[in-house]
């Protein structure tokens, strides 16, 4: 192993962590020296997010030692870690909805006053004041709960911001952020890595990594294969090393030809959210549908899908006007919707991964009103190989499998409906680039068969690779539809801050 | 450093804090005054007196009951701990008739705090569902009482005037039972709003896992909720015995229904993360009223139990109600646009 010069901060030294069958790390070494940005690779199920939380002090490991400035300690619980200077950024942003903002930021360490009272003005001060470094506009005292997963993501790193770690951990946090967010953390970053923090940074986003990190460990099926600086390295370079192999090109879009109008919305307007949003999707069509977040893409989806309910306009479903304010009436109409917050409303992350894949197609598998457990079981075999969903058993509760395997699982759940109209909202966040790649491909072949899809995706290049036209909001408003030829990366972005159509 | 406008969230989620109490405050005046036309001396000072004085055992059971419902539990055993705390507490008088007031008092408070550390324990260490563990120490306690007691009674002939003095004096024209009261609820109310480990209790009600995740002491502080709970309902059988005089071991007996019905009454979330120890105890004084309404207006006892059936739905309701409305509201508006 190449070792950094300096003392490391923190070592995990050969950990070893199973559960149950599932060894989810072998001997996995990591160093992380004062200063640097060390990036965590793997593919879905390597085992990066259960090297955090032994980091972190969640998970006890079976084996190995965990170094703090040299010497071995034990954490007995997350506690332990935190009192060691190690702040962690977990996968599922984790707050209490009932608790403010700034109570969630500040748990167990509010400012104190006379007779250790929590002093709630200078809580509310401090929260704000990180806010304003990371650039944006949340309220402190306002409840957690109803938060966005952008503006979850964005308290869980002033949380880790507000405890002046020296080791800040960060499990995908950018999955949910849009550019200009991505943009603000990674500036954080810069200054966290200038105070001689060191920053551990898991993400599926390559570029991303090679924008803010100079180190990297690359994980395979909970074995360390590989870890060295990233400069001289390439992006096919790392991917191979991750998935032992070579991988077929990404966003293969197919050229279809776009049918007749399956998703007709018009005028729809919820006040405060999203005004006068009106658009078509075809068949055959993949429509993106980009923005900042906050520009209130998910939101739209949402209305479309029954959710929410919506002041004025209309939806029509394959030119029968449709419901609206009702999920049934939806489904029943044939839209699929995926939605963006998967452990909240995607997954059941109690019951089983087969019961979970089967949810949207009960109907379909059951017969005289009794479920089928064989049908069951073989649609989710069928789908748990078409996306390569890695668990011990299908039989296995959802909420033990990794990140981006239950958002597999959600994909599945509704790719396996057959809807006739499929809304997808940030359909690959957190999924590995092997995946990506065959989620891309999926979507593309439903547009084939003559699915029309509308994919809310903060990712880019996802969108310029995959949609026939853009559509782009802005503070509520549909600002801009761009046809495939013209989809620039530069349009979009300009769209996106308000400013459609300027292209120099 | 920018500040923010207090946000529609921000404005939304204090009005749904702060709708209940005033809503508990309509409900009280709603059957005050029809009451009050009936019968004038229903709002003499007297009257009111003994409208707090009635309300005030329930209202001490509900303060310690919240800090448990708010940490998504509950402690069905608080009518039994009562109920052995009253028996204890008055056989000591009985048998050491010089024992100083507060001492007796302490004595209360220590078999509570037993009691409440066997459901501590059992809740957070041996990871038994509360409403199981509190279920069984409710027929324990209670039994164990039974055993005590032998089928005596303790009568106010048999305790110190001083004890008795404290259940029925005043201290500036306000019982001192109602004083004992306030001064529980006060300080139930400080340690919930204002200290670290009593803002844990509502972060664990409100998401157990992200407790654990962000370091709290989670077995720890389920522990101390169910131990100050005992704490509280050992004080409220001292009170008894000082306000009642007489003592058999079925006192208290079915009481915490009446303290879950004016928790939930009173606006805690019986999932555990929101609610406050004041709505609490107004939840109880709504109750209590109602009661004492109902007979002044000579509506036979059984309609009370549905009243305060009905009225335990309808919170239910309304919170749920409620809860889903601010869910939808506090969604869509995202902060950005504001
Ligand atoms: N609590 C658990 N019980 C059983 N198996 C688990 C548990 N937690 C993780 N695993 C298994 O351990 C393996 C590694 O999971 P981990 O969450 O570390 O993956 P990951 O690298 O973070 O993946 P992703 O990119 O999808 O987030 C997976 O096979 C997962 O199913
Ligand atoms: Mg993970």
């Amino acid at each position: 192993m190449d070792l950094p010069q300096e003392q490391p901060l923190v070592v995990l030294d050969r950990v070893s962590k199973s559960f149950g069958a599932v060894a989810a790390l072998t001997d996995v070494t990591l160093a992380l020296a004062p200063g640097e940005a060390h990036a965590l690779l793997g593919e879905n199920g390597a085992g990066k997010s259960t090297l955090i939380k032994t980091l972190a002090g969640v998970h006890r490991p079976d084996s190995g030692r965990v170094l703090v400035d040299g010497a071995e300690t034990r954490f007995s619980g997350p506690a332990d870690a935190r009192a060691a200077g190690i702040a962690v950024i977990y996968q599922e942003p984790m707050l209490f909805g009932d608790l403010s903002i700034a109570e969630n930021v500040y748990t167990g360490r509010q400012p104190l006053k006379t007779g250790r009272r929590i002093d709630t003005k200078a809580m509310h001060a401090h929260t704000a004041a990180l806010f304003d470094r990371l650039g944006v506009a949340l309220d402190p005292v306002r409840p957690a709960r109803g938060l966005s997963i952008a503006d979850q993501q964005v308290v869980e790193i002033a949380k880790a911001l507000s405890f002046d770690a020296r080791v800040v951990v960060m499990d995908e946090p950018t999955a949910a952020l849009s550019a200009r967010e991505v943009d603000r953390l990674f500036d954080v970053v810069k200054v966290l890595r200038a105070q001689g923090t060191a920053v551990l940074f898991v993400s599926h986003r390559l570029d991303e990594v090679f924008a803010l990190c100079q180190r990297a460990t690359v994980l395979r099926d909970g074995k360390h294969v590989w870890d060295g600086a990233l400069e001289g390295e390439t992006p096919d370079g790392l991917v191979r090393r991750m998935v032992g192999r070579e991988l077929s090109a990404l966003f293969p879009k197919q050229d279809t030809t776009a049918g007749e109008v399956l998703l007709d919305v018009r005028r729809l307007t919820r006040e405060g959210v999203f005004t006068d949003v009106s658009f078509q999707v075809r068949a055959g069509e993949i429509v993106g549908l980009s923005g900042l977040v906050g520009a209130g893409r998910s939101e739209v989806a949402r209305a479309v899908f029954g959710i929410d309910s919506v002041d004025a306009g209309e939806v029509r479903v394959n030119g029968k006007a449709l419901k609206l304010g009702s999920p049934t009436a939806a489904m029943a109409s044939g839209i699929g919707f995926v939605p963006e917050d998967r452990r909240q409303q995607g997954l059941v992350v109690d019951a089983s991964v087969e019961r979970n894949v089967a949810l949207a197609s009960l109907g379909r598998l059951s017969r005289f009103g009794l479920l089928s457990r064989g049908a069951e079981r073989r649609l989710a075999q069928d789908w748990a190989i078409k996306l390569s969903i890695k668990t011990a058993r299908l039989g296995a509760p959802a909420a033990t499998l990794s990140g981006g395997n239950q958002q597999k699982v959600v994909l599945a759940k509704w790719l396996s409906r057959r809807p006739s109209v499929l809304i997808v909202d940030e359909p690959t966040r957190g999924i590995d680039v092997g995946t990506k790649a065959e989620v891309h491909r999926l979507l593309s072949e439903l547009a084939g068969e003559g699915v029309a899809v509308l994919m809310i995706s903060s990712e880019l290049p996802e969108v310029l690779g995959m949609a026939d036209r853009v559509l782009v909001m802005h503070e509520g408003r549909l600002v801009d539809d761009i046809p495939r030829a013209d989809a620039t990366e530069e349009r979009v972005a300009l769209a996106a801050a308000g400013r459609p159509g300027v292209v120099s | 450093m920018t500040t923010v406008a207090p946000s529609r969230a921000r404005r939304i989620a204090d009005l749904v804090g702060r709708a209940r109490e005033l809503g508990i405050v309509v409900a009280l005046a709603l059957v005050i005054i029809p009451t009050a036309f009936v019968n004038p001396r229903f709002v003499e000072a007297q009257g009111i007196r003994d409208l707090l004085l009635n309300a005030s055992v329930v209202a001490v059971l509900a303060a310690g009951q919240t800090l448990v419902v708010v940490t998504r539990n509950v402690d069905l055993s608080v009518g039994s701990t009562l109920g052995l705390s009253a028996f204890l507490t008055a056989q000591t008088f009985a048998d050491h008739p010089d024992t100083p007031i507060v001492l007796g008092l302490l004595v209360g408070v220590g078999v509570g705090l037993v009691c409440g550390v066997v459901n501590g324990l059992l809740v957070a260490v041996g990871r038994v569902p509360s409403l199981v563990v509190t279920l069984g120490t409710l027929y324990v306690f209670r039994g164990v009482d039974f055993a005590l007691a032998q089928g005596t009674q303790i009568n106010a002939s048999n305790l110190p005037d001083e004890l008795l003095d404290l259940g029925n004096g005043r201290l500036f024209g306000v019982p001192v039972l109602v004083l004992i009261t306030l001064a529980v609820v006060a300080a139930a109310a400080l340690y919930l709003r204002s200290y670290r480990s009593g803002r844990d209790l509502y972060a664990i009600g409100s998401n157990p896992e992200a407790a654990v995740l962000a370091g709290i002491p989670v077995p720890r502080r389920v522990f101390t909720a169910f131990l100050l709970s005992g704490a509280v309902a050992g004080l409220a059988g001292a009170l008894w015995v000082a306000r009642y005089g007489t003592v058999d071991a079925a006192a208290g007996t079915g009481l915490e229904l009446q303290v879950v019905a004016a928790v939930v009454v009173g606006g805690v979330a019986i999932f555990g993360g929101s609610g406050t120890v004041v709505g609490a105890a107004l939840g109880a004084l709504l109750l209590g009223t109602i009661a004492s309404c109902l007979v002044v207006l000579r509506i036979p006892a059984f309609w009370q139990q549905a009243i305060s059936g009905a009225l335990l739905i309808g919170a239910i309701t309304v919170d749920r109600l409620l809860a889903l409305r601010l869910a939808r509201e506090l969604r869509g508006r995202s902060d950005h646009d504001a």
